[in-house]
């Protein structure tokens, strides 16, 4: 496992931290927590051959976190000298002692193992931020170049983000925690038209964002690479096709739905319906709440029987996965929905103290800040559909379906304030006939109601299937706060779903 | 003495050993509560500096950048980044969107300090707010939401003279009530530069109204219906609108404002000709930048076009295409004028006047929205959109509202909207609630009356 990086741990942190958190106790605070980060990211943007553009950004700072005559003040600062902390304690105190006139319920926390000086570093094998950047320019310039080489395709992109987050957190208990952690979204799309016909249309790669280093992009198979050459050879001729394409039937299908798109379905109408803050309320001015609310705990018919569901903050390259999050908890596995049932949600702190029924008064280790600058919420977990224990292939699933879609690659999304009503397209959709695929249609969004949907979920592929995919970029809370997240699942088979037409949607 | 936003500006063009060097300084305060079950859950105060540094190194085939930002207070840290951003010009290739830099402009108010915002901004709405939760609680109703309030000072340097300095005030406030069995939901929002003149007490006020309407329930079914879509949801669409209207994507073929077979669509005529879509960064109450500020080149955006100026411009005139999203790059390949983008946008129908409770009580039979949300786009030939309405659909007969409906999902295009909508309100001040918190806040919009608006489908969210 590499280290954490040098020019990280010469940073001044732990005497921000001391000075800090001897500042609240000083005040007599009931609890305090010191975060100091250093996030760093590039991204990477090429056209047609050339670099568009390519940006570094460093966010430095730390924050002072505090519960205070039972009510939250926080406070940030980015000046890294000792009367600075001491001034951003200062700060956290005087925001508690505002706050406390509009808290009626007084703030705790559960309790916590202490973890005294512990360190921890993601998975990976290649820094990208070791990298030059005209190499990592260089490669996509190539996939945008190899792209256009085909005649269908008008104009290529392709992108880069990489991530390097470096966090020091400290409480008044006596946890420090230093931790690393790498990720990366690259991505390339194919862009074309047939103005026969009057239609334009575009295909990307349906490789995931991962907690992975450089070695996804340019390394071997063997070291977790992606296998690029592969969606760089079929794109084109996918995108032909799909441009050719009949406009699809409306009606009710059955779907074979591959992983690269399932995961934001999963993403979406699993993982954040059960962020217990939306159950309880807390989202309800933003993203809004959930339907499977905590009295249903237990006895929720979320889906069929073939619907095992996890959450964790542990699995390998995962892009939530971390050793402790930003209370200073240690990360867990647990059970979200098993057997079709709901039995689990994602906890910080505050809300295990609250109900602390659900994990033994403990906190599963959900709570994230995307910055120094703002507030740790929580946040979502990796949520991973099971794959079955038999050994079914996608052509397996493919092979049950007289007439139906199989659906490959996300693209939009959307869903209701509660969860329940969902629409989806994708990359591509392809016709099921007797049991076999019969060629792409255009057009095509499939709709339904949550519960419905998972209801409706015959059969999981197995282990052979189950692919990690993710989100480099969801969005929560206000202030708005961005966090990466992965959803494992295999392809998976469902019974009677709607689909739309979505050029017919927009006639009138 | 630490050293002050213009100093690590000035210090990162002294250092540079570039050929030219842009540098961009944003002072950033802000402070926001938040609330939900009557009581305040999350709070802060935040304060950071942000620098930019962008290089520019003169070489055989053109001009090549670098642009690197961090956090900074010291002119050491600044030093680090001026040093990351040459380095990485130096090692780059030629930029397409290379163009002269722009000369000389110097604000008379660049020497002046950052204006800045705290916690205390709330000093007189947060003891009304105690005061909401306690007349919502005894009225059964449940609220949620958030205030949020942001001053960032911007300073832009280069070593062609530009010293320009800039403050943007934004903030905006939003409530959501629901009623005791989470039943009934209705919301209240919009935007503010300064917070005086905020009432948690009259948006509590203005709630329980909304609830009350809410009072009488009809299910209906999904359809195409008459439906009012007041200031704020017009504001949902028309920024989406504007965002997919970058001058590089139509030209590409790739987007709803391309000309089949080649070209944009600038010159036709393609919504109702009473509809007028602009920017302005002079326009009253939503007043931005008057200059380009750009940390890394993009589709419809350059880094050699900081400091431009900017001024008002029509993204729609009388119903016609007259301008899409430019940098001067684009500009070139489109042979169109140079119309970058600008941080405000606003809807005029020619003619219209009155409220939304004016087309309210003029319509027969319809719906009544608030808001909508989770808007994603769906098909870009036609910018087809999918989103939903909630915290308040409202059935309207004969010019009164006498009930609430359920929540539907909708698809439906903004572009085309424009075409179809049968009448309009006088434009006014308008939040998007999808957008406004974290993306776009500065609009004005009328509310419009669209005949045929399609509900595909029933939500049963509440």
């Amino acid at each position: 496992m590499a280290g954490v990086d040098p020019a990280f741990t010469a940073l001044p942190y732990r005497s921000l931290g001391d000075a800090a958190l001897s500042r609240t106790r000083e005040l007599g605070v009931s609890h305090a927590d010191f975060r100091f980060e250093r996030v760093q990211y590039q991204d990477v943007r090429v056209r047609d051959g050339a670099v568009q553009g390519a940006s570094d950004t460093e966010d430095l700072g730390f924050a002072v976190r505090v519960i205070h005559g039972g009510a939250w003040g926080f406070a940030s600062g980015v000046h890294l000298t000792t009367e600075e902390a001491v001034r951003v304690a200062d700060a956290a105190v005087a925001v508690a002692r505002l706050s406390a006139a509009m808290t009626t319920v007084p703030v705790e926390i559960a309790p916590e193992p202490v973890y005294d000086d512990v360190t921890w570093v993601s998975s990976y094998v290649v820094d990208p931020f070791a990298i030059p950047l005209a190499d990592k320019s260089a490669v996509l310039v190539e996939w945008t170049d190899r792209l256009r080489a085909h005649r269908a395709v008008d104009h290529a992109t392709a992108v880069l983000y990489q991530v390097r987050e470096n966090k020091y957190y400290a409480d008044l208990s006596g946890t420090r925690t230093t931790q690393q952690r790498i990720r990366l979204l690259p991505s390339f799309t194919a862009k074309g038209s047939d103005d026969a016909r009057g239609v334009f249309d575009d295909m990307s790669s349906i490789a995931p964002p991962a907690g992975r280093g450089w070695e996804y992009v340019a390394g071997a198979a063997a070291e977790g690479a992606w296998d690029w050459d592969a969606e760089l050879a079929e794109v084109p001729d996918l995108l032909a096709e799909k441009l050719a394409a009949p406009s699809v039937d409306a009606g009710v299908y059955d779907l074979v739905i591959h992983p690269s798109n399932l995961w934001l379905t999963i993403h979406e109408s699993i993982g954040h319906a059960t962020e217990l803050d939306r159950a309880l309320g807390y989202e309800a001015n933003y993203a809004g709440t959930s339907f499977a609310t905590l009295d249903q705990l237990g006895s929720l018919r979320y889906g069929s029987p073939a619907m095992h569901v996890t959450g964790d903050r542990t699995v390998e390259h995962g892009l939530a996965t971390t050793g402790y999050d930003d209370e200073g908890v240690a990360t867990q596995s647990w059970d979200i929905v098993r057997d079709g049932v709901l039995v689990g949600y994602q906890l910080d702190r505050p809300m295990a103290h609250l109900h602390p029924e659900l994990n033994d008064h403990r906190s599963n280790g959900c709570a994230y800040a995307d910055s120094p600058g703002h507030i740790p919420i929580q946040r979502m977990a990796n949520v991973s559909l099971q794959p079955g224990r038999e050994s079914l292939s996608t052509d397996d699933l493919v092979g049950r379906v007289e007439r139906g879609l199989y659906i490959v690659g996300d693209k939009s999304w959307s869903i209701d304030m509660q969860r329940y009503n969902f629409q989806f397209t994708g990359q591509r959709f392809y016709e099921i006939r007797e049991g076999a695929l019969a060629g792409q249609v255009r057009d095509a969004a499939y709709q339904a109601t949550t519960t419905d949907f998972w209801g409706s979920m015959e059969a999981v592929g197995g282990p052979d299937t189950w692919v990690l995919g993710g989100a480099f970029n969801c969005g929560k809370a206000q202030p708005g706060q961005v966090a990466s997240v992965s959803h494992g699942c295999p392809t998976a088979l469902f019974r009677g779903v709607r689909i739309l037409n979505t050029h017919d949607e927009g006639a009138h | 003495m630490p050293a002050t936003v213009q100093d690590l500006v000035e210090h990162a063009l002294a250092v540079s050993t570039a050929d030219d060097c842009v540098a961009i300084a944003h002072h950033r305060t802000s402070a926001n509560l938040r609330w939900a079950n009557n009581t305040l859950t999350t709070n802060g105060a935040m304060r950071g500096i942000d620098v930019t540094v962008i290089s520019f190194a003169r070489r055989a085939g053109g001009v090549s950048t670098g642009s690197v930002s961090s956090s900074a207070s010291s002119t050491d840290q600044v030093t680090a980044i001026v040093q990351a951003a040459d380095a990485a010009a130096r090692a780059s290739d030629p930029a397409a969107d290379a163009n002269d830099l722009v000369t000389g402009v110097v604000d008379d108010r660049w020497d002046g300090a950052p204006d800045e915002t705290d916690i205390h901004v709330f000093d007189g709405f947060a003891p009304a707010l105690g005061e909401a939760f306690e007349r919502a609680r005894a009225g059964g109703r449940i609220l949620y939401g958030f205030v949020d309030h942001h001053v960032t000072t911007t300073y832009v340097g280069s070593s062609t003279g530009l010293r320009l300095r800039h403050v943007q005030p934004t903030g905006h406030y939003a409530c959501t009530g629901k009623t005791a069995y989470l039943t009934e939901s209705a919301w209240v929002g919009g935007a503010t530069r300064d917070f005086v003149g905020v009432d948690p007490l009259a948006l509590e006020a203005a709630l329980e109204q909304r609830l009350g309407w809410a009072r009488h329930r009809v299910d209906l079914p999904a359809g195409r219906y008459d439906t009012i879509l007041p200031p704020t949801a017009v504001a949902d669409l028309m920024i989406y609108a504007y965002w997919s209207a970058g001058a590089r994507d139509a030209h590409d073929g790739q987007s709803v404002f391309s000309h089949p077979g080649g070209g944009t669509r600038i010159g036709e005529q393609l919504v109702r000709p009473e509809a007028t879509l602009f920017s302005d960064p002079a326009y009253p109450g939503l007043e931005c930048a008057p200059y380009t500020i750009e940390e890394a080149s993009g589709d419809d955006s350059s880094v050699f076009d900081n400091g431009l100026p900017l001024a008002r411009t029509d993204w729609v005139r009388g119903g016609t295409l007259a301008a899409l999203r430019q940098s001067r790059e684009t500009a070139g390949l489109t042979r169109q004028p140079v119309t970058p983008v600008i941080d405000n946008l606003v809807l005029d129908v020619a003619g219209a006047t009155g409220s939304v409770d004016d087309l309210v009580a003029d319509t027969e039979r319809g719906l009544l929205l608030t808001c909508l949300w989770y808007i994603r786009e769906v098909d870009p030939q036609t910018l087809l959109l999918t989103g939903l309405t909630r915290d308040g659909v409202y059935l309207v007969e004969n010019g009164e509202i006498t009930g609430a409906v359920n929540n539907y999902r909708f698809n439906e295009s903004p572009v085309d909207l424009l075409r179809r909508f049968s009448h309009a309100s006088a434009t006014g001040p308008a939040f998007s609630r999808e957008w406004g918190d974290d993306y776009f806040s500065r609009t004005a919009m009328p509310a419009l009356r669209v005949p045929d608006f399609n509900m595909s489908s029933v939500s049963q969210a509440t």
